[in-house]
């Protein structure tokens, strides 16, 4: 690293609270050299973001930096007076920031967006600055770049509108990119279009990058360095690859642990590593090392001493006497954590059972006579989820998943087909049948903040079910039953007259669990319950609901995006593209040998350092004019004439269906394990 | 376009009828009766008389068949006669209404001109003195009875100060511009009278101020609130981000955001200022439509009632027509 273009030295960070100020940064050292790349991992209120604005010198109130240099190109940014700072902002560093849908001025046409640094810094002049910015939207992958810049960000879709602020990032060509979680909200398949169009970036033209990310995987498969943050102290600083085969802080342990990794063979036991607790309370730090309090590895000397950050092997870095005194942390996966699953029960009685299920939402009217438009969301889905199963649903947004969801919970009624819980047929049940049926099959939701009530302690919250069903009476009866529930999911049932806002999202999403067993349902309906939430709380509640699903016998329909996860947590894999069945299979064998090239795609897609990915182009076709024959040709790698009609949801092999005319001739070096 | 226009105008003029309707139906079943208020007690006691009355207004003809008259007359064109003034309805409004227009529309651009700039300054520099300062003027503005504010104001600066004329369009002793739009600013200047307009303009000052002060107060607050909650948004960070001013983040990326809310604030509140003028013009003594609406509703005056609905059922489907376009102009997102 002969020439750096930032140099971070114990950069020290503080909110101005009126409890006191809050380390949110608190001495983090790190430099990145010209055309290098530097992953910051950590959890949310781990500093990482706080990291990022500090850099930028983008804080605001009441955050502040109080200590610390930062020397980009060798000058002190720390030192540089407002106008200064300004005229390097968004020339020679740029940043991107998470949220594409929000991160552009709904008001204003995406040319001047794009052009308004680069005039705004005088490196263009106007015509000049049109050209590069349909060029630079050219090479971010927009189709029809000259007819793209003049329209408003609406129109785009949020992979579009990310490619978008990338492109505004390099409007400048600068020396440094943050990316602050650019992929977060985005589907797998988009993610790894970016991830890719990144690590081009970066060899195409020498920009540094520094990719802020809580997944590793993510951090993987662009940074060649990574940092790992904790509690706004840096606890490990590492060759990426290195921490991802062999971590050497305890934390950056639990990270790589509480992933399910979709490139490694499943073990019996599929619990997954989980460090319990949460981050200390930043106003209230302990003395010795902040993990401590977490840690499974601790000695004595750890909550005495705060451990410095001193090389553990050539070239590592980390912040822990344990390992700096040479002991290595044991490798995770059936590391006696207890909970071996009980092996899938065979697939004779199916619980739930659906035969060509469709839904459309007819939009308003444009105008008094236009045609009506029909969003087509399910498209006729068969499936059956065995009692005690686990049925896993993947795809990306728009395929439907949410809405087959709601369709067999019976919050939507389907436009066609049939749905038959346990021998009733209830697609078209009057929500009087339906009631006595909610008690057997609930749901959990994603955002475990907006369905929870926030005026209702979570006490009265989950005795709502139970007295409406008539299971308990109001009062002492009810409280004793909320209170079992409550300690059921791991919470502490002195708990109950707290209000929502006073918990973690984890918490929350615990509290939803318990709300949903209420009733002590059969079924449990769970809509990418994890995907809000931090790695190692994923992980927490992925365990428990392992846990209750064994003690319990429940079935569950689980719907996600994240296929490591689905691979780990399923025993079955329905794969959906536009509201159909592409492939349905056994997890264990879809993972090792997809059918579907649609499935392959998608797997290739989870990042994963050091593996060979096939991008997968474009977007799905938009649902008010879904296509005829095939509803994948048009992405699809190895589309023939033939899949203009559309290939039936076949068996292909012994439980495995596919719809596909050209079944497993789709195949690449990077898949299977 | 054009088509979204077409349509919710064929719409206005139906809900417009409908407000009639609606009206015509309340005043009706008011207790109250036009002969006592505009024979006088004594002819009213002579039945005769009260019978001939009727007779001659159509109120002894069914209820439906008055409305019928009305509608009829409504499609020529006609309002009927005004039983207060026996003149034309339509002729009655023709002539207070631009006194009631010239009121308003300088209210309006007061309470925009000062409202907008206050809000976004309040905002900029959020708990400055400015920010306390625009909060005190909307609230006095908007906590304000307009009885009171605009007797104060009379008493101050015409009363006590005398740098203001007192109440009227113009000096009692001065002739009235050639009618031609009826808007004396505007008719004084065709005419060449500079003195005159001058003495118009000097007359709107107060009258004018204390119909916007509880607008100014809400646009304000509007703005400000709008203000703050653009800035807060992602895309002015990442304005900051690309190295832009401060003056360009707000005035191109903040503004155009936060005026979206206060453009249906201000269409509302023009509506508001027109139909609404009637404290203002009994104080300043002018002769709008906000009078006229009073003495025809103190004297039952069925016809004069019905016009003055139409005009104002009118006004305010227009505004919020204009309105909605605007809205597509400002906010891309609406546009189709």
């Amino acid at each position: 690293m002969t020439n750096p273009v930032l140099e971070v030295d114990d950069l020290r960070t503080v909110f101005l609270t009126d409890a006191g100020p809050v380390h949110a940064v608190d001495g983090v050292s790190f430099r990145i050299g010209a055309g290098e790349t530097l992953g910051i991992v950590g959890e949310s209120g781990s500093g990482k973001s706080v990291t990022a604005l500090s850099l930028m010198r983008l804080l605001e109130e009441p955050a502040r930096i109080v200590g610390g240099s930062i020397r980009f190109q060798g000058r002190d940014l720390l030192a540089m007076r407002p106008d200064e700072l300004r005229s390097l902002r968004g020339d020679r560093m740029a940043m991107v920031f998470q949220d594409p849908m929000t991160g552009l001025n709904p008001v204003i046409r995406i040319l001047r967006q794009l052009t308004e640094p680069m005039v705004g810094h005088g490196r263009f002049a106007a015509p000049e600055a049109r050209r590069r910015a349909v060029g630079l939207l050219g090479r971010m992958g927009i189709t029809a770049p000259e007819r793209s810049v003049s329209r408003f960000p609406h129109e785009f879709s949020g992979g579009m509108r990310q490619r978008v602020m990338l492109a505004m990032g390099f409007a400048n060509d600068p020396a440094l990119l943050i990316a602050d979680e650019p992929t977060t909200a985005l589907d797998v398949t988009i993610q790894a279009q970016l991830l890719d169009l990144l690590r081009q970036l970066n060899a195409e033209f020498g920009t540094a990058i520094l990719l802020i990310s809580h997944d590793l995987g993510v951090i993987g498969s662009v940074c060649q360095r990574v940092v790992v943050m904790y509690a706004g102290e840096v606890v490990e600083e590492a060759a990426t690859e290195a921490v991802l085969a062999d971590p050497r802080h305890p934390y950056a342990w639990a990270l790589v642990n509480a992933v399910p990794r979709i490139d490694q063979p499943l073990g019996a036991d599929r619990r997954l590593v989980s460090i319990e607790g949460a981050p200390p309370d930043a106003l209230n730090l302990p003395q010795g090392c902040r993990f401590a309090p977490r840690c499974p590895f601790k000695v004595e000397r750890c909550e005495r001493e705060h451990p410095p950050l001193a090389e553990v092997a050539p070239g590592r870095l980390a912040r822990c006497w344990v390992t700096q005194a040479g002991q290595v942390l044991p490798k995770a996966g059936g590391s006696g954590l207890g909970g071996v699953r009980a092996s899938p029960p065979p697939a004779i009685e199916p619980l739930l059972s659906v035969r060509g299920l469709v839904k459309h939402f007819p939009l308003p009217r444009e105008s008094l006579f236009a045609p009506r438009r029909v969003v087509h969301a399910v498209n006729g889905i068969d499936l059956d989820v065995g009692r005690g199963e686990t049925l896993g649903i993947v795809g990306e947004s728009g395929c439907g998943k949410s809405t087959l969801a709601r369709l067999v919970t019976r919050i939507h009624a389907p436009s066609a087909g049939s749905i038959v819980f346990d021998g009733q047929e209830i697609a078209e049940a009057s929500p009087a049948a339906i009631r006595p049926l909610r008690r057997r099959m609930q749901m959990v939701f994603q955002d475990p903040y907006a369905s929870l009530n926030p005026r209702m302690t979570i006490g009265d919250t989950l005795a709502e079910p139970l007295v409406a069903h008539g299971l308990a009476r109001r009062g002492a009866e009810a409280r004793e039953r909320v209170g079992g529930l409550l300690e059921m999911v791991g919470l502490n049932p002195a708990w109950v007259s707290r209000f929502p806002h006073e918990f973690s999202g984890g918490q929350r999403q615990r509290i939803s669990i318990a709300r949903a067993l209420a009733l002590e349902p059969e079924m449990i309906v769970a809509d990418e319950p994890i995907s809000a939430l931090d790695v190692n709380i994923q992980a927490q509640i992925l365990n428990l609901m392992l846990d209750l699903q064994q003690r319990m016998g429940l079935t569950y329909l689980f719907i996600a995006h994240d296929l490591a996860v689905v691979r780990h947590l399923c025993d079955r894999v329905v794969v959906l593209y536009l509201g159909r069945v592409m492939e349905s299979a056994p997890a264990e064998a879809l993972f090792a040998r997809p059918l579907h090239p649609y499935t392959g795609v998608l797997i290739s897609a989870v990042p994963t350092p050091g593996r060979v990915r096939v991008v997968l182009e474009g977007e799905p076709p938009s649902t008010l004019a879904p296509p005829q024959g095939c509803p994948f040709r048009g992405r699809c790698p190895i589309a023939q004439p033939v899949c203009e009609t559309m290939p039936p949801l076949a068996e292909a092999e012994a439980g495995r269906w596919v719809a596909c005319h050209f079944p497993g001739e789709f195949s690449h070096a990077g898949l299977g394990a | 376009m054009l088509r979204t226009v077409v349509t919710r105008l064929a719409g206005a003029a139906v809900m417009a009828v409908l407000a009639t309707l609606v009206v015509f139906l309340i005043a009706n079943t008011v207790p109250g009766d036009p002969v006592l208020a505009q024979l006088g007690d004594i002819a009213a006691s002579n039945p005769a008389t009260v019978a001939e009355w009727r007779a001659k207004w159509g109120l002894d003809l069914p209820l439906w068949e008055q409305y019928l008259i009305f509608l009829r007359g409504l499609a020529q064109g006609d309002l009927g006669t005004s039983i207060a003034s026996q003149r034309p309805v339509l002729e009655d409004i023709a002539q207070y209404a631009p006194a009631t227009v010239e009121l308003a529309s300088i209210a309006f651009v007061l309470a925009l001109g000062i409202g907008i700039p206050l809000g976004i300054a309040a905002a900029v520099w959020r708990d400055s003195w400015v920010d306390a300062m625009a909060r005190v003027v909307s609230l006095i503005g908007v906590s304000s009875p307009t009885f009171w504010l605009a007797f104060i104001m009379l008493a101050i600066f015409y009363g006590g100060l005398q740098i203001a004329p007192g109440p009227g369009r113009l000096d009692p002793i001065a002739f009235p511009p050639d009618e031609v739009t009826g808007l004396f600013l505007i008719d004084t200047l065709l005419a060449g009278d500079w003195d005159g307009f001058h003495d118009a303009a000097a007359h709107l000052v107060l009258p004018s101020i204390v119909l916007a002060a509880a607008t100014i107060g809400l646009i304000t607050r509007t703005t400000r609130a709008a203000m703050l909650e653009a800035m807060g948004q992602d895309y002015v960070r990442v304005s900051r981000a690309k190295g832009m001013r401060e003056r360009y983040t707000i005035l191109r990326h903040v503004l155009p955001n936060a005026l979206i809310p206060v453009v249906t604030l201000g269409g509302l509140a023009y509506a508001n200022l027109l139909a609404g003028a009637v404290m203002t013009e009994t104080v300043f003594s002018w002769p709008g439509l906000g009078r006229y609406t009073f003495r025809s509703a103190a004297a039952l005056d069925f016809p004069a009632i019905m016009g003055i609905t139409l005009v104002v059922s009118v006004t305010y489907l227009l505004v919020n027509l204009l309105v909605d376009l605007s809205y597509a102009m400002l906010d891309p997102r609406v546009r189709r």
